[in-house]
């Protein structure tokens, strides 16, 4: 938990964010799901719980996976930052792809998270085994229960990707 | 064809064909930002005539439909757009659907609850489709001067093969919108659809895989203020008073003050529960600003005292007690054992059950207990809010806007007419976003901030100010003879506060003797709907234990059960059996051949079967139990739900109430001590990841012609018994607490 922010510190922040750099002035312990929400209309990113158990603020940071809500927006820096907005110009990454063709949400509110998971995990490992998408995949609740579904977009996409 | 009168509805029809006169002109100001070709261009809809309430048709044949009720991702938006359009006779690519407004002239039951929104809607939407349909015949006719039998219309095209004359929708959709509504319709055999049946995806699938807003949470406005909640931190108490010192001059931080949801006198109806009446808010400028305040913000709170409410379900009024005390999960159990040996309420009494059980040669018993839950919506409470002197408009997910809009008017005293309802994409609802005092908190913050507020619950705030399921107790008996024949059938349960029993579900009708009987116990923690309400228990407790009386007569459980519905199709025992034993049989059918059931070899394996929400549904789970933990290796599932409108997201449905029962059979528990919960987020609170889902899931529909029936809930309360039953063939242990692996652990 943060502590309590009795005199908040307000900074100018330059963040790379979806290729392009955008500018906030905010306190520097504001975790960057409320500077995507709330300062730079990003509403991709979901609050699901302000803890990191549940992933549905997952972007990446760089090329890895994290927590938005855990990731004051003091401690980004010039790393590169990438949103669910931001992962293909029209929705066409094959992750993206993949979640459509197996008509893979219900309600749909962590799916972004779920799919920021899964596109980290297939950069760094491109053919990832039934158990090194579900390590990967842990940290992404869904109350909807659609994870077998998801497991099968990440097969397809891994598939579509290496017969590309 | 059928031909039925169009009453239901008919209100919608003739309010919207009268409003919509001569053409209805849309701005088209967003193609600015598209790139398209001239071509593309001249190929867009230049103008919409609105045929009815629920659609619209563009001079160039596109269609727009309005989807009435809630989405909550059991898929209406995209299935009951599809009923229309089948009837209406046009290709499903030419089809946009929008959420439709809360317009309660316009719609009937506007409403995400009890798996009904295809089964009540199906024939309102399908008249909507047809009634369309025979307007533009109509226009056609009159323009052609033609008799309008001899004109077909489908894939949007208008045909008199005699006189060689076509049009498309679009060109006939002016002339259609000033037809009177016919007085019947014909409507398509089920033979004929052409939509209902195919799969179609999800309408909002590409919104959502790239971040679009479409939920409540993702509403923000030009001067909107953020507020958030403070509340007690125990159940049984209440603010005495708050210390914002600290908290008001923390940056960001515009007011601080505390609301009362509902008035002293104000008459509760059923879905108007509140967990703590009395709440302090902050609004501020922004979350986080808000969050810290929170922190900052200091209450001291007192104990309430029991009162008595009447409140009013429908027309119907109750008395309702809320005692004061803090109370423990510990106690609760206590309670609800010494309250099970006394005398209950009887709901029903076939033969001579206590005869039975005297005569018997063998008598089995067994009790199943289960926790309060939380529903866990992934997106939190919210609503945005802007009210002024005597007007409402209101933006968020909940599921039952027609009645909340009525408390809203009594609460703030704005007339219905001035208030205005637009329903998001729910994050999740399972039956919590029935009970939306989080919308008349929003609206009264944004009335007394005179400005537009989003109210946001955190996790925390959603999971302790829960409406929770209740925690239940039940004990099964059964009376054998000497030749192994089930001679009498007792249960008797109850809960806290409500009991879950369904006296009149099988296996009543197919018992001689049979008694039935319940208790409650008054609570002052909230409780409520969640998915399959009370059936997400008693059908674990009913079907364990019939999978345990099945053990001792030697008979295999499905056998077992299908002799026992057997009997309750030829010869019942009783009146009002609420079930269909065919059909229940059915699934049970179908569902051994599908799992290959004798095949027992390599796995554990468990079966169970239920009949809720009008539905019924069969699973055969196979397991393997390995480094002491369940593996769910595959579920097979069958259901009867009628007609089936979008198989796929049906599938998909059945297969996120099959995960989501797993999930709190195994681990889900909300539990107290002194009135506080011991989890408040998912840190303590134990969701189903998806390691523990099943590896693999195989659903399968009964092929029927009968109207389409539930389909969000009756796949959830039969899981939770066929894991049960597999754990036992894999361990050896009877599972009769919930959550399951905590006992386990307990066990050691």
């Amino acid at each position: 938990m943060h502590p309590i922010q009795n005199k908040l510190t307000m900074s100018k922040f330059s963040l790379k964010i979806n290729g392009k750099t955008l500018e906030v002035d905010v306190d520097d312990s504001t975790p960057m799901l409320w500077v995507l929400r709330d300062h730079l209309n990003l509403v991709g990113t979901k609050y699901g719980c302000g803890i990191a158990q549940c992933g549905a603020c997952t972007v990446h940071l760089g090329d890895n996976a994290i927590r938005s809500c855990q990731l004051p927006v003091s401690s980004v820096g010039d790393q590169e930052i990438t949103t669910i907005e931001g992962l293909s110009e029209n929705g066409d990454h094959p992750v993206q792809k993949a979640w459509l063709e197996i008509d893979v949400p219900q309600c749909g509110y962590c799916q972004a998270g779920q799919i920021m998971s899964a596109t980290a995990l297939l950069k760094r490992n491109p053919s990832p085994s039934d158990e090194e998408i579900e390590t990967a995949m842990n940290g992404n609740i869904c109350r909807c229960g659609t994870y077998v579904r998801i497991k099968k977009a990440i097969k397809m996409a891994v598939s579509e990707t290496q017969n590309a | 064809m059928t031909t039925v009168k169009t009453k239901i509805g008919r209100r919608s029809f003739i309010k919207s064909s009268a409003l919509a006169g001569g053409g209805m002109v849309l701005g088209f100001s967003w193609l600015a930002s598209c790139k398209m070709s001239a071509e593309e261009v001249n190929q867009l809809p230049k103008e919409w005539f609105k045929i009815n309430g629920y659609l619209r048709i563009a001079d160039n044949g596109q269609v727009t439909i309005l989807s009435p009720n809630p989405e909550g991702g059991q898929n209406v938006k995209t299935s009951m757009p599809m009923i229309v359009a089948d009837e209406l006779g046009v290709d499903w690519k030419d089809v946009i659907v929008e959420q439709a407004p809360l317009d309660t002239a316009a719609f009937t039951l506007q409403f995400l609850g009890g798996s009904q929104s295809i089964r009540r809607g199906w024939e309102g939407l399908r008249m909507a489709g047809a009634s369309a349909k025979a307007m533009l015949i109509a226009a056609a006719a009159q323009d052609w001067q033609v008799p309008s039998e001899e004109i077909s219309a489908r894939k949007g095209i208008l045909t008199h093969t005699e006189s060689d004359k076509s049009a498309s929708y679009g060109e006939m959709a002016s002339a259609a919108a000033t037809m009177k509504v016919p007085e019947e319709v014909q409507l398509k055999e089920i033979k004929d659809f052409t939509i209902i049946g195919t799969s179609q995806k999800n309408v909002d699938g590409h919104k959502i895989v790239t971040g679009k807003p479409l939920f409540g949470v993702d509403t923000y406005k030009e001067g909107m203020l953020t507020a958030m909640i403070v509340t007690p931190p125990a159940f049984g108490l209440k603010l005495k008073s708050i210390d914002d010192s600290e908290a008001k001059n923390m940056p960001g931080i515009q007011s601080i003050f505390t609301i009362e949801v509902f008035n002293d006198d104000y008459e509760k109806a059923f879905f108007d529960t509140r967990t703590f009446n009395e709440v302090a808010v902050i609004v501020g400028n922004s979350t986080w600003e808000v969050m810290n305040a929170k922190k900052a913000l200091k209450i001291d709170c007192e104990p309430i005292e029991g009162i008595t409410e009447t409140r009013n379900r429908f027309g119907r009024k109750w008395e309702e007690y809320t005692p004061g005390g803090l109370e423990s999960t510990a106690k609760h159990y206590a309670e609800m054992e010494a309250i099970a040996s006394k005398k209950a309420t009887v709901k029903r009494r076939d033969g001579h059950p206590e005869n039975a059980f005297k005569n018997a040669a063998k008598v089995l018993e067994a009790t199943y207990t289960a926790p309060f839950l939380a529903h866990n919506c992934m997106e939190p409470m919210n609503f945005f809010a802007d009210v002024s002197d005597n007007k409402a408009l209101l933006i968020g997910p909940l599921q039952k806007p027609e009645l909340t809009e009525q408390t809203l008017s009594a609460r703030l005293g704005i007339p219905i007419e001035n208030i205005e309802i637009q329903m998001t994409r729910l994050g999740g609802g399972y039956g919590r976003r029935s009970y939306a005092h989080w919308l008349v908190e929003a609206a009264l913050i944004s009335q007394k901030m005179k400005a537009p507020v989003k109210l946001v619950y955190s996790r925390e705030d959603d999971m302790t100010n829960g409406i929770y399921r209740p925690s239940y107790r039940a004990t099964y008996r059964a009376a054998l003879d000497a030749n192994n024949n089930l001679i009498g059938f007792h249960v008797k349960t109850g809960g806290i506060p409500q009991s879950p029993l369904h006296e009149n579900r099988f296996p009543a009708g197919a018992v001689e003797n049979y008694l039935a009987e319940d208790w409650t116990i008054d609570t002052n923690l909230t409780v409520g709907s969640f998915r399959a309400p009370s059936s997400n228990f008693i059908a674990c407790a009913e079907q364990s234990f019939l999978d345990e009386v099945a053990e001792a007569t030697g008979k295999d459980p499905i056998d077992f059960r299908l002799e026992l519905l057997e009997r309750a199709q030829h010869n019942p025992v009783g009146e009002n059996n609420d079930y269909e034993a065919h059909r229940y049989a059915g699934v049970l059918k179908l569902v051994k051949e599908k799992s290959n059931w004798s095949n027992r070899d390599s796995v554990a394996r468990g079966v169970a079967a239920y009949f809720c929400h009008n539905s019924y549904a069969a699973q055969v789970l196979d397991l393997t139990w390995e480094n002491n933990e369940p593996v769910v290796q595959k579920v097979t599932c069958a259901i009867d739900c009628g007609i089936v409108v979008n198989p796929d997201a049906a599938t998909n449905l059945a297969e996120g109430g099959i995960v989501d029962g797993i999930g709190n059979a195994l681990y889900g528990e909300i539990s107290f001590k002194d009135g506080v919960p011991d989890q408040q987020n998912f840190d303590t609170y134990r969701m189903i990841r998806m390691r523990e889902a099943p590896k693999e899931i195989d659903v399968h529909f009964v092929e029927s012609d009968i109207h389409p029936t539930g389909l969000g809930e009756p796949s959830f309360p039969p899981i939770f018994a066929a894991l049960a039953n597999a754990m036992y063939k894999a361990t050896g242990k009877r599972a009769y607490k919930q959550p399951f692996l905590k006992e386990r652990e307990l066990l050691g």
